[in-house]
């Protein structure tokens, strides 16, 4: 190993460090802010509570230090900071809430596990090249978790939607895992067929049309999108699963052909969908007017948007406005939260949070060398950004509105673990490419000496 | 493949600005309607949950107050004084909203009114102190006590001003009702009080004295007379025959005078006796020249008062109908017909005959004071309309001294002091009683307040009801009262 890799191992560790501090310094002042609007002192548990983040970054961190040293050093502190805002808003919103809603306690062990799992990513795969040869075990597993919720008496329907399965105390959404596992799967079977994918014939105007035979690949995705949302009501999840195979088709093969043709299949699925599904056409027509049915079927997406408006740009500040008002405040709504206390301000911040994330994966992505690296980093990077859209644009009413989790920032369990996981992963592409790229670098440099000596 | 994954990551961005662009619109461009939108339960928490300023009268009595409660609230709102001002200060009501002062100062009353807060340093602002603040009223308490007992129960009205700011001093309409009830925090109570409230047949919850119209008689031969005067349709000079009715034209019709009697003479003469065929003929003779003197008062302009809901408009026979129909003119001259006027009114039009010809803008507010009784904002004075010259008032001034001194008011002298005051008897219907109008201002040399009281179909005396009879001696009571004799 070369001089400049242990120097760059070094930087972008210590870097990472830096940029952690600097996370924690901003979710330890909420903490204390928002103790200070209840009451002018410090909160009682200020120590505890820096402890206990402290100790979660701090073994990630070593983690990743030691795992994957020359992985990139932003997506833990972005990570870190994010999970800290949703952190202090659940538990914002829990000092409003009777006792048995409190959720803050469970997000807190949650986070924990999450970073159990994301050292357990790091310490049992190491490298990421590997999981390609089982391409076909990851498309089952994620067909498999795809469809227990349907499995009768394991599923658990919550809010109108089929996505949860009890095992034991837990519940736990499958659906999460799945993301994971299918972007596996498509990831290699696309640089698999990516020639084959590519190699169109028919052409209509500027767009090559693909070969019909090659459609197939098309047809499973859209398959599986149409069940979640007919059999699941998620129309969340539908629309991510969807899109983000549409961008990895398009992104190994290049085609916007694959695109216009999987959007048409897309809408006709939406259309046929708003026709004869009830939930479907609800969440539409909420969407175009949730003013009109403001106190039933408008009411989640009108308090959103009230709870907004009276943020405004620098928000009532933490623990001073009322987002306990806001349904399903800690989950789907959580960034709404987040406006009315934060403002404008807080929310373009957190916004350019998950935007210095999905960038530094897709970053991640074009730095890697092999193709499976590259379109498995770019995957996740649509996941992740694709899920921050679907959720904030519901919210905000860009949108029809569907519930997703916001990454890292929202409530939830199976959320946090996969999040978490997917995080593992990047950084594991990333030191895998840089890792390689410094092998190739020493075979030069080695190259050139032996040159240098026979002349 | 790099190619294509930059795409797609800037499509990524592309949609994450779109999302900035949204949130900028709700948080900054749309935010003040959301945030004000009445279905946005925040207000309404803030506004019953919160803190909220006292509503007090000008001797710093309190009207309505905050205090603490044990229901899910929090916090109760009282108002100590029951009926006395339920039609002024109103009431907050979660089930039925919020009407009065209440409603129209709710803004500093909740602290919601940031304008009108005084910080004095950084840590104040960061203190996040209490911004309620108090609404300080000219009203006072003790006079609308007297407005109530001199009423004795008879539907009707007194409206108390002061000429030369405008600031209402009483303002009190009978029936009036306990405005506690409504405040309560049980909906199906508060509910059924409110429906008990409406399904009274002498509409209690009626403020009478600013949203009712009633004809206002010949206490509107103020307006006819100025109307008269400001024209040169007559002067001081004209003299009327002396007749028992005036028939005006297109009419069969004659208007005759009270009791049937001829009258005549000179303006003043014919304004201390109240002639209606006079005054019948000045409003034909006025023809289209009439409404617009009218606007000069502010009839078919309602005034702009604090209260929410404001005053109704006050209406006469409009612009461009005196070729098609000069009786309602002659009847528009002695304040019948198509005139219908708000007790409020009626004490304007007093008030610019006192004020010089200037009507100011009526307010029922005085100040708006922090916790500290550091005051924050000053109603000021507003001038509302030019109704007449200061000649023609001083000229009117003089003819209402000699109403009271030996005319039909002679009920509303009180010893040592001036008051310049004209009765009304006002047909309402064919067959009901009369209603009795007085209004006044003293002292009449400088006046301090004006005053109007209507008894409705003359109270407890019928047929026999007559503006001097009726309504002069509470106006003479409430004057007296106030001037501290």
């Amino acid at each position: 190993m070369s001089v400049n890799g242990s120097a760059l191992r070094k930087r972008r560790r210590d870097d990472e460090l830096k940029l952690g501090a600097l996370a924690l310094v901003i979710v330890a002042a909420g903490h204390v802010l928002l103790a200070l609007s209840e009451s002018p002192a410090f909160p009682p548990d200020l120590w505890a509570f820096l402890g206990g983040i402290l100790a979660l970054f701090v073994i990630a961190h070593l983690a990743v230090r030691r795992l994957a040293p020359r992985a990139d050093p932003t997506l833990l502190p972005l990570a870190a900071l994010l999970l800290g805002i949703g952190y202090i808003t659940i538990s914002r919103l829990d000092a409003a809430a009777g006792a048995a809603d409190r959720v803050g306690p469970t997000q807190a062990l949650w986070a924990a596990v999450g970073v159990v799992a994301f050292v357990a990513t790091l310490v049992l795969l190491p490298t990421v090249r590997a999981l390609a040869r089982y391409r076909y075990s990851f498309l089952m597993l994620g067909v498999i978790a795809l469809l227990l919720p349907l499995v009768p008496g394991l599923g658990r329907e919550i809010n109108g939607a089929l996505l949860w399965v009890r095992i034991g105390p837990l519940t736990v959404q499958p659906g999460e895992a799945a993301k994971v596992l299918l972007v596996v799967f498509f990831a290699a079977y696309l640089v698999d067929k990516r020639e084959l994918l590519s190699s169109g014939s028919r052409r209509i105007g500027r767009v090559y049309l693909p070969d019909p035979k090659h459609l197939g690949p098309l047809l499973l995705p859209w398959g599986a999108s149409i069940l979640i949302m007919v059999q699941q009501k998620d129309l969340g999840s539908s629309l991510l699963f969807f899109v983000a195979f549409l961008a990895m088709l398009y992104m190994a093969t290049g085609r916007y052909g694959y695109v216009v043709i999987g959007m048409g299949l897309f809408a006709t699925a939406a259309i046929v969908a708003y026709k004869t599904f009830g939930h479907v056409q609800s969440r539409i027509d909420i969407w175009i007017n949730p003013w009109q049915d403001l106190q039933d079927t408008g009411y989640q997406l009108t308090q959103s948007l009230f709870a907004f408006g009276s943020g405004g740009f620098a928000g009532t500040g933490l623990g001073l406005g009322r987002p306990d008002v806001i349904p399903v405040a800690t989950t789907d709504f959580i960034f709404a939260a987040i406006g009315e206390e934060l403002g404008l301000l807080g929310t373009i911040a957190v916004l350019i949070g998950f935007m210095l994330l999905v960038g530094s994966a897709f970053r991640i992505s074009l730095q890697a060398q092999r193709p499976f690296l590259k379109l498995f980093g770019a995957g996740l990077a649509t996941i992740l950004g694709m899920q921050t859209f679907v959720i904030i644009g519901g919210v905000t009413r860009v949108i029809p509105l569907t519930g997703v989790t916001l990454p890292f920032v929202s409530y939830g369990g199976s959320s946090l673990v996969a999040n978490f996981v997917i995080l593992a992963l990047l950084l594991r592409i990333s030191d895998e490419s840089a890792a390689e790229a410094e092998d190739d670098a020493a075979t030069e440099e080695a190259r050139r000496a032996i040159e240098s000596a026979h002349a | 493949m790099n190619a294509n994954i930059r795409r797609v990551g800037l499509l990524m961005i592309v949609l994450m600005l779109i999302l900035a662009a949204q949130l900028t619109y709700l948080q900054v461009l749309d935010a003040g309607r959301l945030a004000n939108d009445p279905r946005n339960s925040r207000t309404f928490l803030r506004d019953f949950t919160g803190p909220r300023g006292a509503i007090i009268d000008a001797a710093g009595k309190v009207l309505a107050h905050t205090v603490p409660s044990d229901d899910e609230y929090g916090r109760q709102r009282k108002y100590p004084l029951g009926d006395l001002f339920s039609q002024t200060v109103g009431y907050q009501s979660i089930v039925v909203g919020s009407v009065g002062i209440e409603k129209e100062y709710n803004d500093v009353l909740s602290g919601r009114d940031l304008k009108s807060v005084k910080i004095d340093n950084l840590g104040e602002l960061l203190l996040d102190k209490d911004h309620t603040a108090n609404v300080v009223l000219s009203m006072r308490a003790d006079a609308q006590q007297l407005a109530k007992d001199t009423l004795r129960g008879q539907k009707g009205s007194v409206v108390v001003l002061e000429p030369a700011t405008g600031a209402i001093v009483a303002m009190y309409s009978t029936p009036s009702f306990d405005p506690q009830p409504l405040a309560a925090h049980n909906p199906r109570e508060v509910q059924v009080y409110f429906d008990f409230l409406n399904a009274d047949p002498s509409n209690p919850a009626l403020p009478r004295a600013y949203r009712e119209r009633y004809p206002p008689g010949s206490t509107f031969k103020i307006v006819t007379t100025a109307a008269a005067l400001d024209t040169g349709i007559a002067t001081p000079e004209t003299d009327f025959q002396s007749v028992k009715s005036f028939t005006p034209p297109q009419a069969g019709r004659p208007i005759e005078n009270f009791g049937g009697r001829s009258c005549g003479g000179d303006l003043e003469s014919v304004f201390v006796q109240s002639c209606n065929s006079a005054f019948a003929l000045l409003g034909v003779q006025l023809g289209e020249l009439f409404p617009p003197q009218m606007r000069g008062f502010g009839i078919f302009e309602a005034p702009s008062i604090d209260l929410n809901p404001g005053a109704v408009v006050s209406i006469g026979p409009p612009e461009g109908s005196f070729s098609t129909n000069k009786p309602s003119f002659a009847l528009a001259g002695i304040g019948q017909g198509e005139v219908a006027t708000t007790p409020l009114q009626m004490a304007l039009v007093a008030s610019g005959v006192a004020n010089g010809g200037l009507v100011m803008t009526p307010h029922v507010a005085a100040e708006v004071r922090d916790g500290d009784g550091r005051i924050l904002r000053t109603i000021k004075p507003k001038p509302w309309k030019q109704a007449m010259t200061g000649a023609t008032a001083m000229t009117i001034r003089d003819y209402m001294v000699q109403v009271v001194d030996r005319g039909t008011g002679t009920a509303a002298r009180i010893s040592g002091v001036a008051v310049a005051g004209k009765t009304g008897t006002a047909q309402s219907c064919e067959t009901c009683d009369p209603h009795a109008w007085f209004v006044a201002f003293a002292p009449a040399e400088a006046p301090r307040y004006a005053i109007a009281v209507l008894v409705e179909n003359g109270g407890s005396s019928g047929d026999e009801a007559t503006g001097g009879r009726v309504a002069a001696p509470i106006a003479a009571k409430m004057l007296r009262f106030l001037l501290g004799l």
